[in-house]
């Protein structure tokens, strides 16, 4: 018998649902018999249960998509798009975010006890099985399930986050009545699997990673993971937003040093977000969640899926947006899903936010963006039957 | 229900020529007034295409369905016949291709409406013939160097145009300088000099399927003699 239980963490600020006899069926073929999902909830559930939006967070993301994060004590990764009187407006809707299946926020993955039950003391690390945004999202329907709620008003996401909240689309879509698609596409391409792989081969050829097994052996791949997050983090900028935040500064000095310092505050700049990014993220996590996203494919499928279950998706109300200066994401693979959309004659919108800010303009200020998702969200809310 | 007050003039007679709850396509729809007026009125399944983000942005956040870009490439998305209307109002004569445009236009849609000022009015004529300069009047308010409009084409250009492509016109309405509605084809009044702005209601002729039999295969094409 399949049992959830629901329990508060007051260290972490979040609750747990804790699935057990679940048999979460993998895209690999293995199966997850228990596992939990850390997350949390801002507003509150209407009677008739249908003001709830689930944000699906980006690969580094967590539950803490508004308020205070425990973890960094800092503002939640949107927290300026998400709160009482903002863009997505917790006095109206309900909002939930949980940590996706193989993060390391305190939803089982890697870092966690392969038994979280009987607290042995055996982490999975590599032995964690291979997961899927598919795999994600199943999971999460399952506590959306427990939370008795049976239609999402809306899914929102960004980079990973749209790759959640286009399989929402695909595999449940009469569990949902709109999404928002941020900067995501319908494949992972050729150029962000080889940034991927350079991140993983700089963690995995840190001598402290031992296999994965680094919490074993108490220590930490902290040159490897930081590494890995400076070279992403490259791409999540765009050419003009450095050269505009940046250029050729220099850092703390005033002639070059001839050595190989930070001379340059990019170079600070990069170091910095390699070094704060290791003080809250696990290495092994980082591996499977972007191996999650390479795996993500579903330009061969889309169409077709869509054709299949054309009764069951007609209700859905689609927002695709993208942003100019976005190479990692960019408008084209956007707008692929935007064509097959309009082809099959599917609600949907488009737009194309013109910012030099780059992959990340979803989670910087942006108000072109604040009041596109405000208004599509507000102007659709009880309109379902349209 | 209210019924939105139409902006434009030429709107409401758009909207007299569409019938209740049909699938809608605005091309440069702005931020969405006339297909919103469309969903409230006719309560029709409306979306529209605008090239413009701050516009594109304000009918998004209206709750339309808009695809912001350029029609000129993004028409082609849109399945084959999967409108009732396609509805170009005020932009043929800014399009790079617009004979392209109106292929496009009855492929996407069973109907379409087109809305243009007609640069055969009395008033153009008058300006070019007594100053030798380009017009500029309230309906084509710019000057030649900075004019959206690259295609300039009168009434009778337009029918001549719909005659070569085999296009119908079903209906076609003149708006006078006053505001002054008349139908084209009865008037009394030569219409090309008269007539500010044209409204056309188009399809294809219908001919009648032409079935050609192969080994194994039917083939019908209801278009056959098109292109």
């Amino acid at each position: 018998m399949s049992n959830i239980e629901f329990k508060k963490n007051k260290k972490l600020d979040c609750s747990f649902a804790e699935f057990k006899n679940t048999d979460l069926k993998l895209v690999s073929g293995l199966i997850l018999k228990d596992f939990k999902l850390a997350f949390k909830t801002f507003g509150s559930l209407n009677q008739n249960k249908t003001n709830a939006i689930l944000i699906c967070h980006a690969l580094t993301g967590d539950q803490y998509v508004s308020g205070q994060n425990p973890i960094t004590d800092r503002d939640g990764w949107w927290s300026r798009m998400v709160g009482p009187d903002k863009p997505i407006d917790t006095n109206k809707f309900f909002v939930i975010c949980s940590n996706v299946l193989g993060g390391c926020a305190g939803s089982t993955g890697p870092k966690e006890n392969k038994d979280y039950d009987k607290n042995q003391d055996e982490i999975y690390g590599r032995d964690f099985p291979s997961i899927t945004i598919k795999d994600m999202v199943n999971a999460q329907a399952k506590l959306i399930d427990a939370l008795g709620i049976d239609q999402l008003f809306s899914v929102v996401g960004g980079s990973m986050g749209a790759m959640q909240a286009l399989q929402w689309s695909i595999d449940f879509p009469n569990k949902i009545q709109t999404i928002i698609h941020i900067a995501g596409a319908l494949k992972h391409s050729a150029q962000n699997i080889a940034f991927h792989e350079v991140g993983r081969q700089a963690i995995m050829n840190d001598p402290n990673w031992h296999k994965g097994n680094y919490l074993g052996k108490k220590s930490i791949p902290e040159r490897g993971l930081s590494v890995a997050r400076m070279i992403a983090h490259i791409t999540y900028l765009s050419e003009d937003a450095m050269h505009r935040k940046f250029g050729r500064k220099l850092q703390s000095r005033d002639i070059i040093s001839f050595g190989f310092d930070a001379d340059f505050q990019i170079e600070s700049y990069l170091r910095y977000q390699g070094r704060s990014f290791v003080e809250r993220f696990d290495a092994n996590s980082y591996l499977y969640l972007t191996r999650a996203m390479d795996y993500f494919d579903h330009s061969e499928t889309y169409r077709k899926t869509l054709e299949f279950i054309n009764n069951e998706n007609n209700h859905i109300k689609y927002l695709v947006i993208s942003f100019t200066s976005d190479w990692l994401f960019p408008t084209r693979e956007n707008k692929e899903i935007v064509k097959i959309l309009n082809n099959l004659s599917k609600n949907v919108s488009f737009l194309e936010i013109e910012t030099d800010k780059g992959h990340d303009s979803f989670l910087l200020d942006e108000p072109d963006l604040d009041f596109a998702m405000k208004g599509f969200l507000e102007s659709n809310f009880g309109k379902e039957d349209e | 229900m209210n019924s939105i007050k139409s902006i434009r003039k030429d709107w409401d007679l758009i909207e007299s020529l569409i019938s209740a709850k049909s699938r809608i396509l605005d091309v440069g729809c702005g931020e969405g007034d006339l297909i919103q007026q469309f969903k409230e009125n006719l309560k029709a399944n409306v979306h529209g295409i605008e090239k413009n983000q701050d516009l594109a942005i304000k009918g998004i956040a209206r709750g339309l369905n808009i695809t912001h870009g350029d029609a000129e490439k993004d028409l082609f998305q849109y399945a084959n016949q999967s409108f009732d209307y396609v509805i170009l109002s005020q932009t043929l004569q800014a399009m790079m291709d617009p004979k392209k445009i109106l292929i496009e236009l009855l492929r996407v849609g069973s109907k379409a409406i087109v809305s243009f000022p007609n640069f055969g009015h009395w008033k153009i004529r008058l300006q070019l013939l007594l100053w030798g300069k380009m017009p500029i009047t309230e309906g084509l308010p710019y000057s030649w160097y900075d004019t959206p409009n690259i295609h300039f084409f009168t009434l009778k250009d337009f029918e001549n145009l719909c005659n070569e492509m085999n296009i119908v016109i079903e209906k076609s309405i003149g708006l006078t300088n006053k505001g002054k509605q008349f139908s084209i084809n009865s008037s009394i009044l030569p219409a090309n000099i008269i007539t500010h702005e044209a409204i056309f209601l188009l399809s294809y002729k219908n001919f009648e399927p032409i079935k050609i039999k192969s080994k194994n295969k039917l083939f019908v094409k209801n278009s056959a003699i098109i292109n």
